[in-house]
């Protein structure tokens, strides 16, 4: 007779606790009081799945409420928790402690950005760089009313034409590209890669009539040429876009190579 | 000036000066080495008109290509209007007055009043 095994027989037995500890040292910094950044050390457990923007909120739940940070959608998709996560630009709830390798995890404010309070930056700048190379597509009237007259509701794309700036429409914004760019250290009117990759995915797409537009705007002293191709950018995306290769597309159009 | 057209004329004169200097250097393989820079040597070649040319278009070409990369190295550094427009004319006047002093010692040497 064959043996029958129970639901609760597949289940497999209860793990052993696989929680660990690291200590995780957070910078604190009120610009209104302190003259420079402190680090306070708080030890933490964490299991495989814990991300580090989990750990920070454990410390605020349970040691120091008052530590500053900015999250909200906790998913990689509102890019509001960017800092400096053992020295590299990443997203605090997309990085999980148990991939750090390292007993100690040290979290700072992001590079290249004014801050507000500890972990909280300004995005002042990104949004302003990013406003100044007209974030939309451009059309002028004349072919949206032919379009409309036409009972045409849509500006259809090809895949092809699709695939020419869809990774740049992933961008959300959360600045670790401009927090890792060695020009924007030192530039502070520096455009930005954040900016010129949006630039792109606006260049680049079939439906906008703004390229002479967006050309101008970073063919400036401050613009696309102080781009030295570090590359740093694209390294640190946490949403796979690659500003690096969209600032050289675009160079391509002002050298004459790309029309 | 727009930028972009700044830039075609530094990647275009780093090329040009490239080829220029290879040029200039093979020249000098034409007799030993230590020879070819001797003082009578040195002399002669300033004799030669095409030569002469060459050796004004690579001070030009270095001259505007140096200066202009020291620009984009000062406007990295620091910003401001007042600061950006000093280093503009800045390297503009020291571009031509390299360019006036090589000329100088070029046409000096070639007219044989070395």
């Amino acid at each position: 007779m064959a043996q029958v095994s129970s639901v609760a027989d597949e289940q497999p037995p209860n793990p052993l606790s696989t929680t660990k500890s690291i200590l995780l040292r957070i910078s604190r910094f009120n610009p209104e009081f302190d003259d420079s950044n402190k680090f306070m050390e708080f030890t933490v457990s964490y299991e495989k799945w814990t991300t580090v923007l989990e750990a920070i909120l454990d410390v605020k739940k349970h040691h120091d409420h008052s530590v500053a940070v900015r999250y909200s959608c906790r998913q990689a998709t509102c890019g509001s928790c960017g800092m400096l996560i053992n020295g590299k630009p990443r997203l605090a709830c997309f990085t999980k402690i148990s991939e750090l390798d390292s007993n100690v995890v040290t979290v700072e404010p992001m590079n290249n950005f004014p801050v507000i309070r500890d972990l909280a930056v300004k995005f002042e700048r990104l949004f302003d760089t990013h406003q100044k190379i007209k974030p939309y597509l451009i059309n002028d009237d004349s072919e949206l009313d032919s379009e409309l007259d036409s009972n045409k509701k849509e500006f259809l794309q090809t895949p092809k034409e699709v695939e020419n700036f869809i990774q740049f429409a992933n961008c959300i914004k959360c600045g670790l590209c401009n927090s890792a760019c060695p020009t924007m250290a030192t530039d502070s009117s520096f455009v930005g890669p954040q900016a010129l990759a949006q630039a792109y995915r606006y260049v680049a797409d079939s439906r906008d009539k703004g390229k002479d537009t967006r050309l101008n705007i970073i063919d400036e002293s401050h613009g696309i040429w102080r781009c030295h191709f570090a590359g740093s950018c694209s390294q640190v995306c946490p949403k796979g876009v690659d500003p690096a290769m969209g600032i050289q597309f675009l160079r391509g159009y002002l050298l004459g190579f790309r029309s | 000036m727009k930028e972009s057209t700044i830039m075609k004329i530094h990647y275009g004169t780093a090329l040009a000066s490239v080829g220029l200097v290879a040029v200039h250097i093979l020249m000098r393989l034409t007799t030993g080495f230590s020879d070819s820079l001797s003082y009578e040597n040195v002399l002669a070649n300033y004799q030669s008109i095409p030569y002469v040319i060459m050796l004004e278009l690579i001070l030009i070409l270095l001259a505007v290509h140096g200066f202009n990369g020291l620009r984009v190295i000062l406007l990295e550094l620091k910003q401001g209007r007042v600061y950006e427009k000093a280093v503009s004319y800045g390297v503009v006047i020291g571009m031509i007055a390299l360019i006036g002093y090589g000329s100088r010692t070029i046409i000096m040497t070639n007219m044989g009043m070395v």
